[in-house]
């Protein structure tokens, strides 16, 4: 019974935030349109107005995301997908990071870190990419390699201070995120780095070799990186749910002082969850690169440790929730692209909208009042934890 | 040596980095130097900007007596730790000479403005000064406050829009802790009331204030900016003696009104927390709230009642990006401050001293990388970018002492659930 009653949460729960925030969000669309608020006096053409600029604006966020119409009568059927492969290519490096949050969060460590993480991810995978010539597979299994160390180390980094000397991690990662976005500035305009012929910060693009392979054809962009994604997220559910090593994550990540008196060494498990989450994310931005962007860039990190952490948030911190909880993301990001160029409505409307989804969820007692729910005893919110614990 | 505290240790160790990187500096900025030019120091005497006093000294010359100085310093950091005292003399020495080296050596057979440095160090303060006493309202409660971004932008967007509508930046000035408040008050209602983990939900609460900010902005504030978006701004107030003192005068009483309400509210801080009751009281809760409420004391009232006090506060800074100085608002103005002043009031050891010293010396920092670059220096900006974010790093690793926050801070309090 307790069972049903957790998946009824896992999934109840979401959803009703889901509708709550795309209300709220379709309030602020509305309140913020200047045509829509001029019929504010007469209630009928008021409404019909809102409604219409809702029912678009969302209307808008379905066809960039998952299937365009237009695009498939323009050209064929199949070309209508085009926005459902360009969603996949976005929710590739947000499971990705999502899962080095998650990961974190499961051993009692909050991760906001992945955003410095993905940058030296990529870095690693470009400089192996475009500097070296190597055959084939082995290429991009090299880049990869390469980005994911240095991405683990970066992430050790933070493990190791907070084992040795207690350093919050989430003062180290904010900081640590602020370096890597400078040292990434620095880097593309040395010589190594500086794609020869440019002013721009622009690094060479990866040779054909290393590149991950399309799925579907040159004129989708879907690569086989959401493969990489998936069977990293069935490792961390492997890891967590299956392995010693994840019992001992869990157990400190539950009660770090029960796992102490049980025996497990806590700066091992604060250090190596951080290596791991480190790798994680670098897989992502060696991914990335080597699948979608082809070049490094001072931007390529946009806002995905952002983003990464809303990800593990709705996905309550468990793997398959995250690979869900980046893919719905990913559709409202790709979508909020076709919301802005189609409709003019600002694709920020999309961040307001995750982070209430989030904000809902991480509150739980609040959605239950207001939909009066049941409270049910299963239910798991994420731990309050002060900067000392 | 061997019967020290932790404490003494930690700082001999201090004292060995200083003592390390003024060999370092002799090094680079004096044996091994090839700068023969001399540098310029430009001084504002007055509080006129003809009255420049300049002077001017040989790169290896000054680079040699600061130097010196540091080794002073040094020295005097010694003589503390013998008579078992702090080691704050020594280092505000040592930092301020290893600078001045470092200055005269990298900026050889270039002006450098030096009041100008100042000024433009204090303004750059001014936004985290007010972010970390946020912080310190907060955290000294026991209520984590990672939202000071939030409230910053926030406070900036509506005393933007508030000036503009009105065309009077007072108001302005009076709508922004107002919107400050707001976002404590979503803070207030979910770490206290809902007790979500509080470093979740400030970080929730910024990506929703950056996208609403950002939404409003792209879908008003561009398209009607006569109307929204073209805020007028403070000017500076003289005040009439103390702005004639020379070098500081102009820097410290020669700003807009902004800035003398800061003054006032980093005092009364200081004051309030350790003189008053209700600072008493406060520094319970965030220590120790089961002590607090068995003596009858009310914790999550005067949680609430503090984090929407440090909603406030952060909004009078919100209000700095705006009317404090160029009036209309963008997207994403704050552009991470907040995040700096949390880090400059754990870098401060959570008191509202050491929030101001770390706010200025970001600021300075970052400034002096602005100054630095413009006139063409052999570092590469980002590096210099870098100081304050690796400088934190190294504060909360306890290389420079034990950084400990309030006991309590985090951690939601209900009766019967210590």
């Amino acid at each position: 019974m307790v069972k049903i009653e957790k998946i009824k949460n896992n999934i109840v729960l979401p959803i009703y935030a889901f509708i709550f925030a795309f209300f709220i969000g379709g309030l602020v669309i509305v309140f913020s349109d200047p045509e829509v608020m001029s019929n504010i006096k007469s209630p009928g053409k008021f409404l019909t107005s809102a409604g219409a600029k809702i029912g678009n604006a969302y209307l808008a966020v379905f066809q960039g995301s998952i299937y365009d119409i237009n695009l498939a009568r323009g050209e064929s059927f199949f070309k209508g997908f085009y926005p459902l492969s360009e969603t996949i290519v976005t929710a590739t490096p947000l499971i990705l990071t999502g899962l080095a949050v998650t990961l974190a969060f499961r051993s009692g460590l909050f991760n906001i870190g992945a955003q410095g993480q993905f940058i030296f991810g990529a870095i690693g995978a470009s400089y192996v990419g475009f500097h070296f010539d190597l055959p084939p597979v082995i290429h991009p299994i090299a880049s990869i390699l390469a980005g994911v160390f240095l991405a683990g180390i970066y992430g050790g980094i933070v493990g190791l201070l907070k084992a040795k000397t207690g350093a919050h991690e989430v003062i180290v990662t904010i900081m640590l995120n602020y370096v890597a976005g400078f040292f990434i500035l620095w880097l593309l305009k040395t010589t190594l780095f500086l794609r020869p012929g440019r002013i721009d910060p622009i690094a060479p693009e990866v040779s054909e070799n290393s590149r991950l392979p399309l799925l579907l054809g040159k004129d989708l962009r879907i690569h086989a990186g959401i493969f990489i994604a998936l069977l990293a997220a069935l490792f961390v559910w492997w890891l967590l749910a299956k392995s010693t090593l994840g019992f001992k994550f869990r157990a400190v990540g539950s009660n770090a002082n029960a796992a102490r008196s049980a025996g497990i060494s806590i700066p091992f498990v604060t250090t190596l969850t951080m290596v791991l989450c480190g790798a994680l994310a670098g897989l992502g931005g060696a991914v990335h690169v080597l699948g979608t962007e082809h070049a490094l860039t001072s931007g390529i990190g946009g806002s995905l440790g952002f983003d990464a952490i809303t990800v593990a948030l709705l996905g309550r911190a468990a793997p398959l929730g995250t690979v869900v909880a980046a893919f719905l993301f990913a559709a409202l990001r790709t979508g909020g692209v076709t919301l802005q160029s189609n409709t003019g409505t600002p694709a920020e409307i999309i961040q307001v909208i995750q982070a209430l989804i989030v904000l809902f969820i991480a509150a739980p007692a609040l959605v239950k009042g207001i939909f009066r729910l049941k409270n049910t005893s299963a239910e798991k919110t994420l731990t309050a934890k002060g900067w000392n614990g | 040596m061997h019967n020290l505290t932790v404490q003494q240790r930690r700082q001999l160790r201090g004292l060995i980095t200083m003592f390390v990187l003024t060999l370092f500096g002799a090094y680079v900025f004096y044996f091994n130097s090839d700068k023969t030019e001399p540098i310029t120091f430009g001084f504002i005497v007055g509080d006129e900007w003809k009255l420049i006093k300049e002077w001017v000294i040989v790169s290896k010359t000054g680079a040699g007596i600061f130097l010196s100085l540091s080794i002073v310093g040094v020295l005097v950091g010694y003589l503390q730790l013998r008579s078992k005292r702090t080691l704050s003399l020594s280092s505000f020495i040592f930092g301020f000479s290893f600078i001045m080296a470092f200055l005269c050596w990298a900026a050889s057979g270039k002006f450098i403005p030096f009041t100008g440095l100042l000024q433009g160090a204090l303004m750059l303060s001014v936004p985290l000064i007010f972010g970390s006493m946020s912080g310190l309202l907060c955290e000294k409660s026991g209520v984590i406050n990672i939202s000071i971004e939030g409230q910053l932008l926030a406070a900036a967007f509506v005393s933007g829009i508030v000036a503009s509508l009105t065309k009077s930046s007072i108001w302005g000035l009076v709508a922004a802790p107002f919107a400050g408040a707001l976002i404590s008050l979503l803070l207030a209602v979910f770490a206290i009331k809902y007790a979500v983990d509080q470093v979740i939900i400030g970080f929730v609460i910024n990506v929703l204030v950056i996208g609403f900010t950002g939404f409003i902005y792209t879908e008003l504030l561009i398209p009607y900016e006569a109307t929204w978006n073209t805020g007028p701004s403070f000017s500076a107030i003289a005040i009439p003696i103390l702005s004639k003192i020379p070098i500081i005068g102009p820097v410290l009483f020669n700003q807009t009104i902004i800035i003398y309400f800061m003054y006032l509210i980093v005092i009364a801080i200081q004051i309030a927390l350790f003189k008053s009751r209700w600072g008493l009281r406060t520094r319970a809760i965030g220590e120790m709230p089961i002590a607090a409420d068995s003596v009858g004391i009310n914790v999550n009232r005067l949680r609430f009642w503090n984090v929407i006090l440090a909603g406030f506060v952060a909004g009078i800074g919100g209000a700095y990006f705006t009317v404090g100085s160029v009036g209309g608002f963008t997207k994403q103005m704050t552009a991470g401050a907040g995040f700096i002043a949390l880090a400059g009031l754990i870098f401060g050891k959570w008191t509202p001293k050491g929030a101001v010293i770390a706010a200025l010396f970001f600021g300075f920092a970052d400034n002096l990388q602005g100054t630095l670059t413009i006139i063409g220096v052999p570092i590469p900006s980002e590096f210099m970018l870098m100081v304050p974010y690796v400088a934190t790093i190294i504060a909360v690793s306890g290389v420079v002492g034990r950084v400990r926050a309030p006991a309590a801070d985090g951690i939601p309090y209900s009766r019967g659930n210590k």
